[in-house]
């Protein structure tokens, strides 16, 4: 059999004429050259909204010459947080990924560094809020950039046929839709106010509900309770805080609070307390208008009587309790600056507004600018006026569970369930306050473990 | 034409082809081989993740020292962690006693219907042990959900308080365990039926004519003649049931307040949920040595009274 040999001149020849080709090739953008990029993103509780999303990427992705695939990932069960955890361990799966809350200080070392997105972001639209820096910042690094989608607070929805009929409260006067709040009247939803008004509406056969269990929104409401008494789990400087008299006046609180709930809150998941409002059953809730959303589809009677508005006051102040999204992009990614080129676009005002469409209001953007130069909550209806009150207008003070401790501290402290644990082992359970605030200190010492 | 002999035959097979032959050929190499791929597969998805857990409990949070036992040294502090055995090992021992005594029962009762219909009662009665756990406690759930229970609201029909399923840590508890019951009882029904069915009938007649009655007849013939199967059966549905996840997983989360968590449940707590998976691993592995010598007790009496058979 003849062989072919390659000869040294053969070689020449053939490494000169490839070479010519790529000479007289035209430029390829280096974040262009990778070809594909595969972007793991939350599903949105919203219908609809996914499509939107995956519609803006593949549309930037064709503009660009960038081959972009979307797999929307349930925050259910926490599957999210299982594909992260997978990826980084094996370094390899998706280029750009949702990091919701505490998840950018999780998993840190795996995310590249978004100095020069952010920054760029930040020249065009401001500043973000402060809680975007408390968990995507560590040691002077951004890890991830806001995302377009997915970020919310848990403002209270509440029924205004119900709060008006048993509790004698006019939720839209108190918290009107054009912006003409009366100073007086919203002073006066009050963590008191609240409690009286949830004993009415239970006896009435209205409960407020909300999950007692280890879920995030357990989590959420609850932390705004112990934040509004002023109660810290562990401080700014790693030390255990539990032990106080503000714990002590949240739980006193929450122990009467809670027997005017549903006896089920104990285990309750994110779904069950959205389920109570849209049943007709709940009087009110801390959730994001998801449940609204869901109601105007399946009962759209509730739907046209539920009000979000601002939550009660506590001694210590008014908080909103918040979840910001984010994206970031892995470092064992190939394709690092196509993503980090898709991460800028994402934060462009045009995506953003596209979103908050799509999302009939669920998100709230995380720079502050986007809140007033939106329509999408004002629009919103049935009933008109619905969302007006879901960017915070008034006196409320964004926050994070957890904080002010230290990231590694904070994100076990939600994602444990200390909060709705602590507050179980009191209303439930019947621990004393001295043997729950015991076990919690118990707990925090083990979050405090390098 | 010259014929060779057995020498001058030997001489002319290659030294190293006929070795190979040779060694093919060997009884213990086609066993070697044929275990090969069993082999593999107990390497790759059993010793290697087992010795890669034991090599992640020794690490610290961040995976970056060795800390030898100190992950355990530290659970040990932690009243949860507590908890969580007391939890786990009351949950193995009622849920195994339970599937034991219904599969011992339910074996029985089978035994005793006519060849014809037993073939179709024997297949319902596996059928919970054939569906997916995740799915079968998925139905559970539904039967049991915190608001909207269907139990409870048949209940409610007949003038009855609603039971908190899963939201009362005593009732939590109760249903966790029901749940692992009615997946696991088939299991003993089955093994307990092929046990009842090889003891030999003459020994039931002899003591029959001897005046026994039912109960000393399982208590003097039945029990003793079972109690391999017993003994094999119990210590492997314990190692499964202290191992298990999806029914706590599906049904509570490890809720109430943490008063259903098992080892594996709060393993994934600790390890994944919060990011610490050599603690995580710890968790896991915490029951294994002592697992490992009640397996190694229980075997031994096995072999021993095999022996004396």
């Amino acid at each position: 059999m003849q062989r072919s040999r390659v000869t040294r001149r053969r070689f020449l020849k053939t490494s000169a004429a490839a070479a010519g080709l790529v000479a007289g090739a035209p430029y390829i953008k280096a974040g262009h050259s990778a070809g594909t990029l595969s972007l793991g993103v939350w599903d949105h509780w919203v219908p609809g909204a996914n499509a939107v999303l995956e519609g803006i990427c593949t549309d930037w992705g064709a503009a660009n010459n960038v081959e972009v695939r979307v797999d929307f990932i349930t925050s259910i069960g926490n599957k999210l947080l299982l594909t992260a955890q997978a990826e980084t361990r094996a370094e390899t799966g998706h280029d750009v990924y949702s990091v919701p809350l505490w998840l950018a200080s999780m998993f840190a070392n795996s995310l590249e560094p978004m100095d020069d997105v952010m920054a760029e972001a930040i020249s065009q639209n401001g500043e973000p809020a402060s809680v975007v820096k408390d968990l995507t910042h560590f040691d002077g690094v951004w890890r991830a950039v806001p995302a377009p989608t997915g970020s919310l607070t848990y403002a209270q929805a509440s029924r205004i046929d119900l709060f008006a009929q048993h509790a004698g409260i006019d939720l839209q006067a108190m918290f009107p839709a054009n912006g003409q709040r009366d100073a007086a009247l919203v002073d006066s939803w009050t963590y008191d106010a609240f409690l009286d008004a949830a004993g009415k509406l239970h006896a009435a056969g209205h409960a407020f509900g909300a999950p007692i269990a280890v879920t995030p929104d357990a989590t959420q409401w609850l932390a705004m309770i112990f934040t509004g008494f002023g109660a810290v789990m562990i401080d700014e400087d790693g030390e255990i805080r539990v032990d106080s008299d503000e714990t002590r006046a949240a739980l006193e609180y929450l122990a009467r609070l809670v027997p005017n709930m549903p006896e089920g809150v104990y285990a309750w998941d994110d779904a069950g307390n959205n389920r109570w409002l849209i049943s007709g059953t709940g009087s009110c809730i801390f959730n994001p208008p998801s449940a609204w959303a869901v109601a105007k589809r399946d009962n759209p009677d509730v739907a046209a009587q539920i009000w979000y508005h601002d939550t009660p006051k506590g001694p210590m102040g008014r908080f909103r309790p918040t979840a910001p999204f984010f994206w970031g992009a892995w470092n064992f990614s190939e394709n690092i600056t196509a993503a980090k080129d898709l991460l800028l676009h994402m934060n462009s005002a045009q995506v953003v507004t596209q979103m908050l469409k799509a999302s009939q209001g669920f998100d709230l953007p995380l720079y502050p600018k986007w809140h007033t130069t939106n329509t999408v909550w004002d629009d919103a209806t049935p009933p008109d006026g619905v969302l007006h009150n879901y960017p915070i207008l008034g006196d409320e003070i964004q926050m994070v569970p957890g904080l002010p401790a230290p990231p590694s501290m904070a994100s076990q402290i939600t994602t444990q369930g200390l909060f709705p644990n602590l507050v179980a082992r009191v209303t439930q359970a019947g621990d004393s306050f001295d043997d729950a605030i015991s076990w919690a200190e118990n707990e925090l010492e083990g979050y405090q473990r390098g | 034409m010259a014929t060779l002999t057995t020498a001058e035959a030997k001489a002319t097979v290659s030294p190293q082809g006929g070795g190979l032959k040779r060694f093919l050929k060997k009884k213990s190499t086609v066993g070697v081989l044929m275990c090969a791929p069993l082999l593999a597969v107990i390497i790759g998805l059993v010793a290697y993740p087992a010795a890669y857990s034991m090599f992640l409990a020794t690490l610290n949070k961040a995976e970056t020292k060795f800390v030898g036992f100190d992950n355990f040294l530290f659970l040990f502090k932690r009243d949860t962690f507590w908890m969580v055995v007391q939890q786990s090992i009351t949950f193995a021992l009622i849920a195994v006693f339970f599937k034991a005594l219904i599969g011992l029962i339910a074996a029985h009762a089978v035994k005793v219907l006519p060849a014809k219909g037993q073939r179709k009662w024997r297949g319902m009665l596996l059928i919970p042990w054939v569906i997916p756990p995740a799915l079968g406690t998925l139905g559970w759930w539904w039967l049991f959900e915190p608001t909207y229970s269907s139990i409870n609201w048949l209940l409610q029909e007949f003038a009855m308080p609603a039971i908190p399923w899963l939201s009362d840590r005593f009732w939590a508890r109760f249903s966790v365990i029901l749940v692992n019951v009615w997946f696991g009882a088939p299991f003993f029904l089955i093994m307990y039926l092929a046990a009842l069915k090889s003891i030999p009938e003459d020994l039931y007649e002899a003591a029959a004519i001897d005046g026994a009655n039912a109960w000393q007849k399982l208590v003097h013939i039945t029990l003793p003649m079972m109690r391999n199967i017993i003994a094999i059966t119990v210590l492997f549905s314990i190692i499964v049931t202290l191992a298990n996840f999806d029914i706590v997983r599906v049904l509570t989360r490890g809720g109430p307040s943490d008063s259903t968590h098992l080892f594996a449940t709060y393993a994934f707590r600790v390890g994944i949920e919060s990011g610490d998976i050599p603690l995580g691993a710890s968790v896991s592995l915490f029951m294994f040595p002592v697992l490992a010598v009640l397996a190694f007790i229980i075997l031994h009496n096995v072999r021993k009274r095999a022996m004396e058979i």
